[in-house]
């Protein structure tokens, strides 16, 4: 269990994470969402006590991360693909992790085996590839047996197969009871491993819900519709407050009534349908809809420079 | 959740009693210096300028003993020519000093660091442990071997020293304790500056850069100012003869000793204030 409350992170005078609160809960693959810049890496650092919030607190466990006995035996983090010494080796690397938490020699070798790093444990990590690198970070994680899991971007780097391993890996430790907390920026990525989303733009709280419920409330969802006698159709539809747009294709786009109301006004008319069909708006779409105005554009002279002089 | 007494979500699996210490940490950092080339690299270099150095220096004192003046054979140190080695060897020792730090903040490994450990002081603790007991048994051996190497060169055409001579053993062990402090003084510097490249300037600067402005100060200052200065404290430490304007050995040794307790304290301090 992560709980996170008002917790707050600024940078100079860049606000990286702003009042945010939120819940992650065992048993679920949780997936935080956001832009790239969002203040996704901030706040799993905060969770993972690397930096202090100027305001508002996270607890693991309903312990400050500084506060827990045996940390990596509590909480195992991926935090950047590759945070190793290029002249050690992966089994070197675990080893004086292992060390500091008092965490037995055989389970190094246990990890080392489940991640298939197996052949390359005794090379120096310098030559690894970004994918096996991700690989003894995930090892790194998972070695003192946490009930709590953090991932920053996992599949990044990771060809196919890798990400399909990554994908049962999250679900199958979740299913264990575990806290499985995942960011990405990939809404697709999220939606075939995540139960629940955290969703973040500019370091605030867009949403915090299920999965389902997300493309659910999404103003992208509409109705196709095709008829023979579209025109009086379109008409009867906005008197009734619909929103209509009409493609070249001849389909009619109508926002703002359902499926059983237009069939129903089309009945009353009557006119003929020959097509009638909700679409649900892609997840990716339901995360641009959330997340649209709070892209961050990261290098724009414009934000910068001049608010800090008028500041003055 | 039934009625427990932690309300929160349970520990996964069974957490032994106490939580991590010192013993896991000081076992972690040896791991991490051993498992690195540089380390090997850096004590390599620390034996083969100190050692070789000090021989060279006395070889070369004993084949030109002859021709060497009144002034300069009524000077000669056989102590201090054999351990001249040690004043290179410091720049070795120092770089390893440094590395130990800097080089968990340029891999990112520091984060694993703290994550298995987020009592950072703790792990200042361990690091200066281990490095400073391999430094220290490194220095004294390589202290103890210049020496006798040094004075077995000289012997055929030179005076020698004996281990059991006035002022002698202090001189050889204070050598080996000197590179010691120095190393905790470069690891200091190294959690103070946290970038290699910075943290190796700080280190070279305070020992071969300071002494040349301190000699282009009038010398009614440069006298006082320049005892303060690491390089003159060593110089004192390696020789038997006394030295002018410079503290007495151990006083020297003690200074250092305090500069590097100021930069480790100071980097412990920034270590739990500043973000990893």
């Amino acid at each position: 269990m992560i709980e996170a409350r008002g917790l707050t992170k600024r940078y100079g005078a860049k606000v990286a994470v702003d009042d945010l609160s939120f819940d992650v809960r065992p048993g679920i693959v949780t997936g935080f969402l956001g832009p790239n810049g969002s203040g996704k890496s901030t706040t799993m650092r905060l969770v993972m006590g690397l930096d202090a919030p100027d305001a508002g607190q996270v607890t693991v466990n309903g312990r400050l991360y500084r506060d827990l006995p045996w940390p990596l035996r509590e909480v195992g983090a991926l935090l950047e693909a590759k945070a190793i010494h290029p002249g050690r080796s992966a089994r070197a690397h675990l080893t004086m992790l292992a060390q500091a938490s008092s965490i037995p020699a055989r389970r190094v070798d246990e990890v080392i085996e489940l991640v298939g790093l197996s052949a390359v444990a005794r090379q120096r990590a310098g030559k690894f590839s970004l994918g096996m690198g991700q690989r003894l970070g995930i090892a790194a994680a998972l070695l003192g047996d946490p009930g709590v899991l953090l991932f920053d971007e996992p599949v990044n780097g990771l060809d196919p197969d890798g990400i399909r391993w990554i994908r049962n890996m999250l679900r199958s430790l979740a299913a264990e009871g575990r806290t499985v907390f995942v960011s990405s920026h990939l809404m697709s990525e999220m939606a075939l491993t995540a139960d629940y989303v955290v969703v973040i733009g500019k370091g605030r709280l867009i949403a915090s819900t299920a999965v389902g419920d997300l493309t659910a409330g999404s103003s992208r969802r509409y109705v196709r519709v095709r008829s023979p006698q579209l025109a009086e159709l379109r008409a009867a539809l906005e008197r009734d407050g619909a929103s209509t747009d009409l493609g070249d294709d001849g389909v009619l786009s109508v926002h703002g009534l359902d499926e059983v109301a237009i069939g129903e006004i089309a009945a009353a008319i009557p006119v003929v349908l020959h097509e009638l069909a909700p679409q649900s708006a892609s997840l990716e779409e339901a995360f641009m809809d959330l997340t649209g105005d709070s892209v961050e554009y990261r290098g724009d002279p414009a934000m910068a420079g001049p608010t800090r002089g008028a500041l003055r | 959740m039934s009625a427990t007494a932690d309300t929160h979500a349970p520990h996964w699996g069974e957490l032994p009693a106490g939580r991590y210490g010192l013993g896991g940490l000081v076992a972690s950092e040896w791991t991490k210096l051993r498992s690195v080339r540089s380390t090997v690299w850096t004590l390599a270099l620390t034996a083969v300028l100190g050692v070789g150095l000090g021989a060279i220096a006395a070889a070369t004192t004993a084949a030109r003993w002859s021709q060497l003046s009144f002034v300069d054979k009524l000077t000669f140190d056989p102590t201090r020519t054999s351990l001249t080695g040690l004043l290179f060897a410091q720049l070795a020792v120092g770089i390893l000093g440094v590395l130990v730090v800097s080089a968990e903040y340029g891999t990112g490994t520091i984060r694993a660091t703290f994550s298995a450990a987020p009592r950072r002081p703790l792990v200042l603790v361990a690091k200066t442990a281990v490095y400073g007991a391999v430094v220290l048994v490194v220095g004294e051996l390589v202290a103890f071997v210049a020496f006798f190497l040094g004075q077995a060169l000289l012997k055929s055409a030179a005076p020698t020293a004996a281990i059991g001579d006035p002022g002698v053993a202090r001189a050889v062990v204070g050598g080996g304790l000197y590179l010691f402090v120095l190393g905790l003084l470069a690891l200091g510097i190294a959690t103070l500056v946290r970038h290699t490249a910075g943290a190796i300037s700080v280190f070279v600067a305070a020992l071969l850069v300071l002494p040349i402005i301190v000699a282009a100060l009038p010398s009614s200052i440069g006298n006082e100012v320049g005892r303060y200065l690491p390089a003159n404290i060593g110089v004192v430490l390696l020789s038997v003869h006394p030295q002018a304007n410079s503290f007495a050995p151990w006083t020297g040794l003690l200074v250092l000793a305090g500069y590097a307790v100021a930069a480790l304290v100071a980097g412990g301090v920034l270590l739990v204030r500043r973000d990893a």
